[in-house]
């Protein structure tokens, strides 16, 4: 098993399936009526976040307590550069408090890979700046997984702010990694100019919608519009808004994502976020069990 | 004191007997000369560096000129030219003339001061640069290093002005607002790593800009670090069209690229970022035809604290006085011409500084030279070196050449690897 997850490049085909294998165990057991496990009593884990995000902080701690860990949540918002500790002074903190496993969320990309660098422990990625957020990757792919039945040779659109997220990065490694083909569409601004191999690019999201297993809608924050990445909400909207009309354009089977949180009304319309074919409620529940999946193997949980 | 170099070979000449004495060269035997058995060593006129950061005023912690002349005595060097982004902005003649007092304190280099080209590098107000030029510190180059002189208009009349003490404006090529934010080599690993990027037309363009307002207004342009290979394109074509544009590359920029960010060590952060293979090789091909006139180091300390943190949080630079010359030499090899050519006379000229780079066969050039043994390779390793700062990019790396001598005005400043002080 691999030490830690700062990456979904850090993840192999076999691995990768073994984390959404134990995902689906833990789903299982946690339906049951007792929802703890015994498998991480008397280890640590440490949350980390120098990002807000109680959805990603929340799914974390659920799912560490499910397996009896001890969780300690270690909040350093608003702690910059100049003011307060550094992170190097931290981890050594989190490594003399005896962290078995530190869930970073922070907005500088690569933070995980530096903190690795400075603690024994496993280090897992919550979400750096605009690199990764593999374990939602990992909900994702259990997500469609569980809808459709296999990823392999799965169409996928992802749809929006690609430069700027996360969440796309990992998915377009993961996803391609387990034989999924992945489409990156929005408008030119927001798609990197050397975007990997892994995925096809389109600007056009009506011609890519009918052709798609799942369509996957990026939060597009409205800041951008002041960078002149498009000219204003409304034309954001058209052009890749996933509303009603949109919606009929996909294939009967299709599903919709989104990594939440959403802006109704502009990337997703309301209808389409409540439709039975999206997934977005599911995906939270999912993040728990593949979290609870991710420690469980990482620590190597008995 | 005067030295016999005795066995030495000029720019890789057949081994000779080398006297110095009164600070000169002499053709003639000297009395009482100190030996040096210099069998197989080559030696260079001092080594010349149009850039460096000393951090004096402001980030002694980080580095003084005193560790910083040190450092670069003992790669080589009889001059360097300091940068003016210190704290206080070495923006007026009181601060560029302490700089050079301390230089001269110091005296093991020529520390020759650089002066800011705005008030405060804040790119608003021309900063008094006539007062400088005419102070102790006689300062010729002006930039505002760090920082773009960005204003097309100022930067037309600052190209003009200096013409009146026969000045030049050194620019940091970077269009600022197309670097917000950035971190890396705009490209495909910047993509994957999710770092913003650093886009080569950022630097391209400015170039481009600042070749065309030197040829309108007649006056003389330096481009500090050309990092990218339109870069090199867009200074041939000024060339050849007869603008007076001169350019430096620095070490890193002419052996690393953009991939070493993956492990998001910021000890590979620097600005201009490292960019691709492809670059790296056009920045090699235009040193060695001449597009590109020098080799500048850019040695830019940091304190510890500055580069163990995150990548986005730590600050761009790298050192690179003790180690320039190994790198070329692992680069082009033992090309000595060409080395002193590009590390010394050219830049010595650049800077208008008389009696740097000049011809050690000739009696009466004043004795700044280097002695190197090239048969050496050596293991970098940071806790040896001088500078006051750990951030040197190329850790553990074996590379060629160690300087075993260095001669400011006929005094040793370096003897067996070792500064006098
Ligand atoms: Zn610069």
């Amino acid at each position: 098993m691999i030490k830690h997850l700062r990456s979904a490049a850090d993840l192999d085909a076999d691995t990768a399936t073994l984390i959404l294998d134990t995902a689906a165990e833990m789903a299982a057991l946690s339906g049951r009526e007792v929802k703890k496990l015994p498998a991480l009593r008397g280890r640590t884990v440490v949350n980390l976040f120098y990002e807000d995000s109680t959805r990603t902080r929340i799914s974390f701690e659920a799912a560490a307590k499910r397996l009896s860990a001890d969780v300690i949540n270690f909040s350093a918002k608003g702690s910059s550069v100049s003011k307060g500790e550094s992170l190097k002074d931290t981890a050594l903190t989190l490594q003399a408090m005896g962290a078995d496993a530190v869930v970073i969320r922070h907005s500088a990309s690569g933070a995980p890979h530096r903190l690795a660098n400075w603690v024994e422990g496993s280090v897992v990625n919550a979400g750096d700046g605009t690199h990764e957020h593999p374990t939602q990757a990992l909900l994702d792919a259990y997500t469609m997984r569980s809808r459709l039945g296999r990823l392999d040779g799965l169409k996928v659109a992802i749809v929006g702010d690609v430069l700027h997220s996360r969440v796309a990065r990992s998915n377009i490694l993961l996803l391609s990694t387990l034989g999924a083909r992945v489409t990156v569409v929005g408008p030119p601004t927001l798609i990197p100019l050397d975007l990997t191999d892994k995925a096809q690019v389109s600007y056009d999201l009506d011609a890519v919608l009918p052709d798609s297993d799942v369509v996957m809608m990026l939060r597009v924050q409205t800041e951008r519009m002041q960078d002149s990445y498009f000219p204003s909400a409304r034309e954001y909207s058209r052009r890749y808004g996933l509303d009603v009309p949109r919606l009929r354009k996909l294939p009967e089977h299709a599903i919709v994502m989104h990594p939440g949180p959403m802006n109704r009304g502009m990337e997703i319309a309301p209808e389409v976020a409540d439709s039975p074919r999206s997934t977005i409620v599911e995906q939270v529940a999912n993040g728990v069990s593949v979290r609870m999946a991710v420690l469980y193997l990482l620590l190597g949980g008995k | 004191m005067a030295y016999l170099l005795k066995g030495v070979s000029i720019l890789g000449a057949s081994p000779t007997d080398l006297y110095i004495a009164d600070g000169v060269i002499s053709d003639k035997p000297v009395d009482g000369a100190e030996v040096i058995d210099a069998a197989g060593l080559v030696a260079l006129p001092g080594l010349v560096d149009v850039h460096t950061h000393l951090r004096e005023p402001g980030r002694e912690d980080a580095e003084t000129v005193d560790t910083g002349s040190r450092a670069a005595a003992l790669g080589g060097y009889t001059a360097v030219c300091a940068m003016a982004n210190t704290s206080p902005v070495a923006d007026t003649a009181g601060v560029v003339e302490q700089v050079w007092r301390l230089g001269r304190e110091a005296g093991l280099v020529d520390v020759q001061p650089i002066g800011a080209v705005t008030v405060g590098l804040a790119g608003k107000q021309m900063a008094e640069l006539g007062a400088m030029a005419t102070s102790a510190a006689n300062v010729r180059i002006f930039s505002d290093d760090g920082f773009c002189v960005a204003d097309p208009k100022l930067m037309r009349r600052a190209l003009e002005y200096v013409k009146a003490f026969d000045g030049v404006i050194a620019q940091h090529a970077e269009e600022p607002r197309l670097t917000e934010g950035a971190q890396m080599h705009e490209g495909e690993v910047s993509t994957r790593l999710g770092l913003t990027g650093w886009p080569a037309v950022a630097e391209e363009a400015i170039i481009a800009r600042d070749v065309l307002l030197a040829e309108h207004v007649g006056s003389r342009l330096h481009v500090c670090h050309v990092s990218t290979a339109g870069s090199v394109e867009v200074l041939r074509q000024a060339k050849a069209r007869g603008v007076r544009v001169t350019a430096e590359v620095t070490p890193h920029h002419l052996l690393l690229t953009d991939e070493l960010a993956a492990g998001y060590d910021p000890v590979f952060k620097v600005n201009p970022p490292l960019r691709t293979r492809k670059d790296v090789e056009a920045l090699r091909r235009a040193l060695l035809d001449g597009v590109i006139d020098v080799v500048a180091t850019d040695h830019a300390p940091h304190a510890v604290q500055d580069k163990e943190c995150e990548w986005s949080y730590a600050r761009p630079g790298m050192l690179g006085l003790e180690t320039a010359l190994p790198i070329v030499l692992s680069v082009f090899g033992p090309q000595w011409d060409l080395i002193a050519d590009r590390m010394s006379i050219a830049p010595a000229r650049i800077a208008g500084l008389d009696g740097h780079g000049g011809d050690l066969t000739k009696a009466g050039t004043p004795a700044n030279l280097t002695l190197v043994d090239p048969s050496v390779q050596r293991v970098v390793d940071p806790a040896e070196l001088a500078s006051r700062s750990r951030n040197t990019p190329y850790a553990g790396m074996t590379l060629p050449g160690r300087i075993v001598a260095t001669f400011l005005r006929g005094e040793a400043t370096v003897l067996d690897g070792k500064a006098v002080k």
